[in-house]
């Protein structure tokens, strides 16, 4: 494991790490949008023109703010899962999987169980759901506890065996009639309500940014969360603490898991009212860069998934009126993980400067 | 002539904000044994690391036979003759002994002439008293014979002044004195030898000149002939240092821990058994790797054990948790500190939490009371006296001494029964070591079992009530302190016991 999770690990409680962290974040996003621009320019288009583009088509409008914070959601509930698992130092690259099993768990749940009134139904689809996402990523926490093998390749894996699973599920038991490979619509009970009428959004916004902010107060103040940071940070003194390594490192797993799921929850009842085949477009594993962006910190958290929920949303704008591919978002959304991924040279150049 | 043979004038190291070493001068004689003597921290090994070429001093000039030098890599070191002896062994465990010695200047042209270089170093070995196998495996050797590779590789490439960074530190007192008898041969041929301690009573027995340094300054250089261990001590810490510790004579109450017929490593022939009982010191003597780590981890239930059973309190507790232990009393000083007792980039009030984070007042149903854990921790820095700049700095951020401090004061603070207090003085200064002694006596005379598990004999002798000494994992001997013969230990931390032969 050892690599991944130095790589990855959030130094916690450090204060005075904190502050330029965030401006570490700050500087990566900038640089990502400068040379991305450098690329718009050399296939001889404006930059200028093509984030104003994208900006109009993010925040332009009442609905194009809709459609990003839509979007974002899920992005919330997975990068704050994937930030769990780094605290108690695991990472979580699985959260693609086990949205896909959350979201299929919740709808079907809700188709079988039509006749309960929608304030019992909602509920219970979504812990159901959530359910789903911890045992699937309980599963990799097991194995890691117990055998030692690495969680990082029995989530990644796990995620192929979700995703042809409930594709499966749904191109066969749980197919709804037509072509599409979907279930059925599920209860209206079972819903999420819509925030703003004939758009997408709904009020899983506020879930979001609740479990954001409690899973933030969970591991900040109670003597649980203590634990799993404890673990992720030295675990052969927690255990010389007198904490349960094994235990701690399945839990950790499965409420990562948990969390991941709710991604999907919101995306099959809220957004569309139902599963479709292959929906997610790598929200889990958009999540590990929300997650190194936003630093377990829940502003930074909720701000970031906004930030790359924006630049989806505005993409397709980017493309019409400035002529740019919407992949070029993906371009930037990659170059910010890989300035990120190096935050050593920063530091280096800080050092160089401070020195001249 | 009054040429010096190594002369560092005026060196000044600095590292991001603090100085190393702060206008050091350092002169050696050609063929004596100069002592460099300092707590950690005081720049030893710095000023070593610039002699040989590792760093590079920002002011100040090196000179060698009178000859100003510029020694930039380790490469000019060693055409100059410096060699130094690292802390860290640096040998290929699964060659033998010679082929260590010749590894990277092997005799010969083209193939590797193996009967020369047999011959040559053969020759050395003889010339300094060495008695090394050169057809052994280095795996095989102890680490005191180890360390004579090392030195031997040194003089097979030509050095003449040699530096050796704490040699006995990982030595049992008789490898010690032989190293001592090595020394005295090689100056004897005419070697310079500088030797980093911080040990006094070795620096007495084989310096000819001492340099004592201090928060990266020079102190003072003295003949041996002129100063006592009392007045180094003082120089050495910049105050006056108790060396003797009155120990109240007390009767020893009811046992406290009791170990019965626990097998400590899987080799061992027998078990050990040994009690701890209420108001006593029972310390644990041995060279490290002889089944101390396995002791407390076996002790604390972070390791399992197929035999025999452990006792607090008369409760068995075989099958209890870590947890569950240490709720019952014990407070855990663990020998490794980074990696057992630590987390360090957590704050010092978050690593006071560790072990507690579940206990009153500190947590409340499972929700963290942090003003609590705050004013412990107040508490705790201001009556162990702990140099912090705040409670939110990491605790990694601190010196060794007052990471120690950190431990044991959160280890005894919570009244435990008994205290398991490994190494617990390991790598700290002089300061530090004699805080720690008073804090272990005190728990001792308020009533509290202690295990003292320490390599450092003069430690032990000076804490214990009791002595047991561990050679392979077995338990050599336990017994009242004022019992032990002089040299009783030293001789059994090499296994052997005493009026039983003498060859091994």
């Amino acid at each position: 494991m050892g690599k991944w999770n130095v790589k990855f690990k959030m130094k916690d409680n450090v204060p005075n790490n904190q502050h330029s962290d965030f401006i570490l974040s700050m500087i990566a996003m900038v640089c990502s949008f400068l040379v991305a621009g450098i690329f718009i320019l050399l296939v001889g288009q404006s930059p200028v023109a093509a984030y104003i583009a994208l900006f109009q088509g993010a925040f332009g409008s009442v609905s194009s703010i809709a459609n990003t914070l839509c979007k974002s959601v899920p992005l919330m509930f997975t990068g704050i899962a994937v930030a769990f698992a780094m605290k108690g130092g695991l990472l979580n690259v699985g959260a693609e999987g086990q949205l896909y099993i959350g979201a299929l768990a919740s709808v079907v749940l809700a188709l079988k169980l039509p006749n309960l009134p929608g304030f019992i139904l909602l509920p219970v689809s979504i812990l159901f759901g959530c359910l789903g996402g911890m045992v699937w990523g309980g599963i990799a926490g097991f194995l890691k506890a117990k055998r030692g093998v690495n969680e990082v390749i029995v989530t990644l894996m796990m995620n192929y065996i979700a995703i042809l699973f409930t594709s499966y599920l749904v191109n066969g038991p749980f197919k709804a009639e037509g072509m599409v490979p979907q279930t059925e619509v599920v209860p209206t009970g079972a819903a999420f309500p819509k925030l703003i009428p004939r758009t997408q959004l709904t009020v899983t916004l506020f879930l979001a940014i609740l479990v954001v902010i409690l899973v933030y107060l969970f591991l900040q103040k109670t003597s649980w969360g203590y634990e799993i940071r404890a673990v992720g940070e030295n675990s052969s003194a927690a255990e010389a603490g007198g904490i349960h390594i094994t235990k701690t490192t399945i839990l950790t797993m499965a409420i990562s898991g948990g969390i991941a799921a709710l991604a999907g929850i919101s995306e099959s009842l809220g957004t569309y009212g139902r599963f479709i085949d292959n929906f997610s477009p790598s929200f889990g594993f958009t999540g590990i860069a929300i997650a190194v962006l936003g630093k377990g910190n829940p502003f930074g958290t909720i701000i970031t998934a906004i930030l790359f929920g924006a630049m989806d949303a505005g993409s397709m704008r980017m493309n019409r009126v400035a002529g740019i591919s919407a992949s070029m978002v993906n371009v930037i959304q990659g170059l910010v993980i890989l300035f990120i991924a190096a935050p050593q040279i920063y530091r280096i150049l800080l050092a160089g400067r401070r020195k001249s | 002539m009054n040429v010096y043979h190594v002369e560092l004038k005026e060196i000044t190291k600095r590292f991001s904000g603090f100085i190393a070493n702060d206008h050091i001068n350092l002169s050696v004689k050609r063929g004596e044994i100069h002592s460099l003597l300092g707590e950690n921290g005081a720049g030893k090994t710095t000023l070593m690391k610039i002699l040989l070429g590792l760093y590079s001093a920002d002011e100040g000039s090196l000179w060698i036979d009178g000859k100003e030098v510029h020694i930039t890599n380790p490469r000019i070191a060693f055409q100059l003759g410096i060699g130094m002896v690292h802390q860290h062994f640096m040998l290929v465990n699964n060659l033998s002994v010679l082929e260590n010695i010749i590894l990277g200047q092997e005799p010969g042209n083209v193939s590797l002439d193996m009967k020369k270089s047999y011959k040559i170093v053969q020759e050395l070995s003889t010339k300094y008293n060495f008695a090394l196998d050169l057809n052994a495996k280095v795996e095989d050797l102890s680490v005191g014979m180890k360390q004579r590779v090392e030195i031997l590789k040194i003089l097979y490439r030509g050095a003449d002044i040699i530096i050796l960074d704490e040699p006995t530190a990982v030595l049992t007192p008789q490898e010690a004195d032989k190293l001592m008898k090595i020394l005295h041969d090689m100056k004897q041929q005419g070697k310079t030898i500088i030797f980093i301690t911080h040990k006094l009573n070795e620096t007495m027995e084989v310096a000819d000149r001492i340099t004592v340094l201090r928060n990266g300054k020079n102190v003072i250089t003295v003949n041996k002939e002129d100063t006592t261990p009392e007045e180094l001590a003082k120089f050495m810490v910049g105050r006056d240092i108790c060396f003797t510790i009155e120990k109240s004579k007390k009767k020893r109450g009811k046992p406290i821990l009791s170990i019965e017929n626990v097998k400590l490593l899987p080799q061992a022939s027998d078990t050990v058994s040994l009690s701890v009982h209420e108001g006593e010191i029972v310390g644990i003597a041995g060279v490290e790797g002889n089944g101390q780590r396995e002791l407390e981890e076996i002790i604390l239930g972070l390791r399992k054990y197929k035999n025999g059973t452990i006792s607090l309190l008369g409760v068995n507790i075989n099958s209890m948790t870590t947890k569950v232990r240490k709720d019952l009393g014990i407070g855990y000083i663990p020998s490794d500190r980074h990696k057992r007792a630590m987390l360090s980039n957590f704050t010092i009030a978050d690593n006071y939490l560790l072990g507690y984070h579940f206990r009153a007042p500190f947590s409340s149903k499972g929700i963290l009371k942090k003003r609590e854990v705050e004013k412990h921790s107040k508490d705790m820095i201001e009556c162990f006296q702990i140099k912090v700049s705040g409670l939110h700095q990491s605790i990694g951020s601190l010196s060794g001494g007052n990471q120690q401090k950190v431990i044991v004061s959160r280890e005894v603070s919570q009244n435990p029964h008994l205290i398991i207090a490994a190494q617990p003085t390991r790598g700290l200064d002089i300061g530090a070591i004699e805080y720690i002694h008073n804090q272990l006596l005190r728990l001792r005379d308020e009533g509290k079992a202690i295990l003292l598990i320490s390599a450092e004999l003069t430690e032990i002798l000076k804490l214990s009530d009791r002595i047991g000494v561990l050679y392979k994992g077995e338990l050599m001997e336990l017994k009242e302190t004022d019992e032990y013969a002089e040299g009783e230990i030293g001789l059994l931390m090499a296994g052997r016991k005493a009026g039983i032969g003498t060859n091994g």
